[in-house]
């Protein structure tokens, strides 16, 4: 119906009046379309501001005086930048360089197993031919089923019985032995996709099983490679649940439990500036990572669908 | 050839140990003691010690389905903590799924700049853990933190947050949707794997934009749509580091999670039974709630090169 009164006016309206009015809807149209564009950009930098405004507090809280940080109106930026938070947070009563070294050594054995040991197990579920094998592989994602809430108490009487309470040795050796069945999966899917013919010529060249593994799918393996230490580290680094269970004397202490006895250390609100100081410390190796590595995480992430 | 054809024929317990088989166990190894020691073996053991009252220092005494009886006759907590965690579980994740895909569509409009975006917004979902936990317990402080302290610029008089009985649920699920970024990214390739085809067959059918999306792109990535619903619910389920740090189930049990009853239980009482009757409840619950999404999926979720059966 209204096509047909157009055409009907395009027939009756000289030339020029129909040339104007194609002019004039066109330029409706861009205004439209840049109007629309306006409006998102302002509805993106909303929710950019929503979710940046808590990291830009912690900052500026750390850098604050401690009277200042019960000021109202919030000043976002404080009258002195006193960078002596940090010194006194993490060199103060809590020995925070300890608690870094701890996490940084259970994480950099997990990193081992997660990558180099599931990748290996991965690789024989994709290449090797054996007996049993579709059962074992079942029981490897059966494992992913699995809440760890289960596991809490009988880990717990186990590693008692080992001698482990209070020891770093619980936190990495079930790693060690390539507890992370999600990586496996994506190991093994992504060997898959590597062609046959390249284990064949290395054969031909007298490569062992072992030998392909080595020379042919780690160098070729970088994008999943790379996604699982990420993904791994992110775990390892933040995990609080097995920590405060099996560990109970400071010194063993990583630095997720050590910011929560730095929590109960500073209980009084005015010690705020040195609890915000120390967690954007506990951050840094994430937010580091995040910012060198963006790229293949997002990539990561969009290609094996894993939460963050 | 040959050789193929003759292992066809036996079963496997009769054909001779290939080199590769064996290399095959090898590679295993680690995994199959890890899952002897660290997975099977403490399944088995919890089974039987959530049959027994045990303080860990005496023997266990058995007492049969005793803990599961009282858990759901005789455990106010308990029966608190259900439904707390189920309140959290139904407001944070549909709330995370609508959030996380309005925030995919915008990102997936083509705009200069959108990938300074992206990274803000995907940003909250890497960092996790004790150090977001007491930020967030700040931000939630009624007197000093930022969204009281915004609020009183407009002149509202903001609630207690994380101090609030009835406030505390509704504080933790702003929290998590803070860390939308996640399920943002998983859904921002979904809708980049639509065929632009099926948008210009659509718009030369006159269909307007909302039309499309409730015909194209929600059905076209429905599978995404599932996927994230079922870990949203797993993980959700089992939220415990923030409430930790921020409340320790309080005030007045209103966030005792699932899992911070069970830690008390464990940890705080030594009533390691009893925390695993918790926990063999806590994993029935996750499998019935996956259970029932899997069997609706046939519903609502599309698979590409299905046919539709009448």
């Amino acid at each position: 119906m209204n096509s047909s009164t157009e055409i009907a006016r395009g027939f009756t309206s000289s030339e020029e009046a129909r040339r104007e009015a194609a002019r004039r809807h066109k330029q409706a149209a861009r205004l439209r379309r840049s109007a629309v564009v306006v409006i998102l950009y302002l509805v993106l930098l909303a929710g950019a501001a929503l979710f940046l405004i808590p990291f830009v507090w912690m900052v500026t809280t750390s850098l604050k005086s401690r009277s200042e940080v019960m000021l109202l109106p919030i000043r976002w930026i404080p009258a002195q930048w006193l960078w002596s938070n940090y010194t006194q947070a993490l060199f103060g009563v809590v020995p925070f360089t300890t608690f870094y070294k701890n996490s940084l050594i259970i994480v950099a054995f997990d990193l081992i197993g997660d990558v180099f040991v599931c990748a290996l197990t991965g690789y024989a579920f994709a290449r090797l031919r054996a007996p049993g094998k579709s059962a074992l592989f079942i029981l490897v994602l059966s494992t992913l089923m699995l809440p760890e809430q289960v596991l809490l108490v009988p880990t717990y009487v186990l590693y008692k019985w080992f001698g482990w309470l209070d020891t770093l040795y619980g936190l990495f050796v079930p790693n060690l032995l390539a507890s992370g069945a999600f990586y496996i999966f994506l190991f093994r899917q992504f060997f898959q996709t590597i062609h046959r013919e390249l284990d064949d010529a290395a054969k031909i060249d007298g490569c062992g099983l072992l030998g392909i593994f080595w020379s042919i799918m780690l160098p070729l393996s970088r994008p999943v490679l790379v996604t699982v230490a990420i993904l791994s580290f992110l775990g390892h680094w933040n995990s609080f649940l097995w920590p405060l269970i099996l560990l109970k004397s400071e010194e063993n202490y990583t630095v997720t439990i050590g910011l929560r006895y730095f929590q109960s250390y500073n209980t009084e609100s005015s010690n705020l500036p040195l609890l915000m100081a120390a967690s954007i410390v506990a951050l840094i190796p994430c937010l580091a990572i995040f910012f060198i590595a963006q790229r293949s995480l997002i990539q990561g992430v969009v290609v094996t669908g894993v939460k963050g | 050839m040959t050789q193929a054809s003759m292992t066809i024929r036996r079963p496997w317990w009769q054909r001779p140990i290939t080199q590769e088989a064996l290399i095959f166990y090898l590679c295993l190894t680690p995994w199959i003691v890890g899952f002897l020691v660290f997975v099977a073996g403490p399944m088995i053991s919890s089974i039987y010690i959530s049959l027994t009252t045990w303080n860990v220092i005496s023997p266990p005494q058995f007492v049969g389905l005793r803990n599961f009886v009282k858990l759901f006759t005789d455990d106010e907590d308990f029966l608190k903590s259900l439904w707390v965690t189920t309140y959290y579980t139904f407001g944070a994740v549909p709330l995370g799924l609508i959030v996380g895909l309005l925030i995919a569509l915008l990102m997936n409009v083509k705009l200069p700049g959108i990938t300074i975006f992206r990274t803000i917004y995907y940003l909250p979902a890497v960092v996790s853990g004790v150090a977001v936990a007491l930020l967030w317990q700040w931000i939630f402080n009624p007197q000093m933190g930022v969204i009281n302290g915004l609020l009183w610029l407009v002149g509202i008089r903001g609630p207690g947050w994380i101090y609030n009985e009835q406030w505390v649920i509704p504080s933790f699920i702003i929290m998590s949707l803070w860390g939308v970024g996640s399920g943002m990214i998983i859904y921002l390739a979904g809708l980049q794997s639509v065929p632009t085809e099926l948008y210009e067959a659509a718009s030369i059918d006159g269909a307007n934009k909302v039309r499309q999306f409730f015909a194209i792109t929600l059905p076209m990535i429905s599978p995404v749509l599932f996927f994230n619903l079922i870990a949203g619910i797993i993980a959700t389920f089992q939220i415990f580091t923030a409430a930790f740090v921020m409340t320790q189930g309080g005030p007045n049990n209103a966030s005792l999670f699932l899992v911070i009853l069970l830690y008390r239980h464990a940890f705080q009482y030594f009533a390691m039974g009893y925390a695993s009757a918790i926990a063999w409840v806590m994993f029935a619950i996750i499998m019935l709630f996956t259970l029932l999404v899997f069997r609706s999926s046939s519903l609502w979720v599309y698979y590409e090169g299905e046919v539709k059966k009448d």
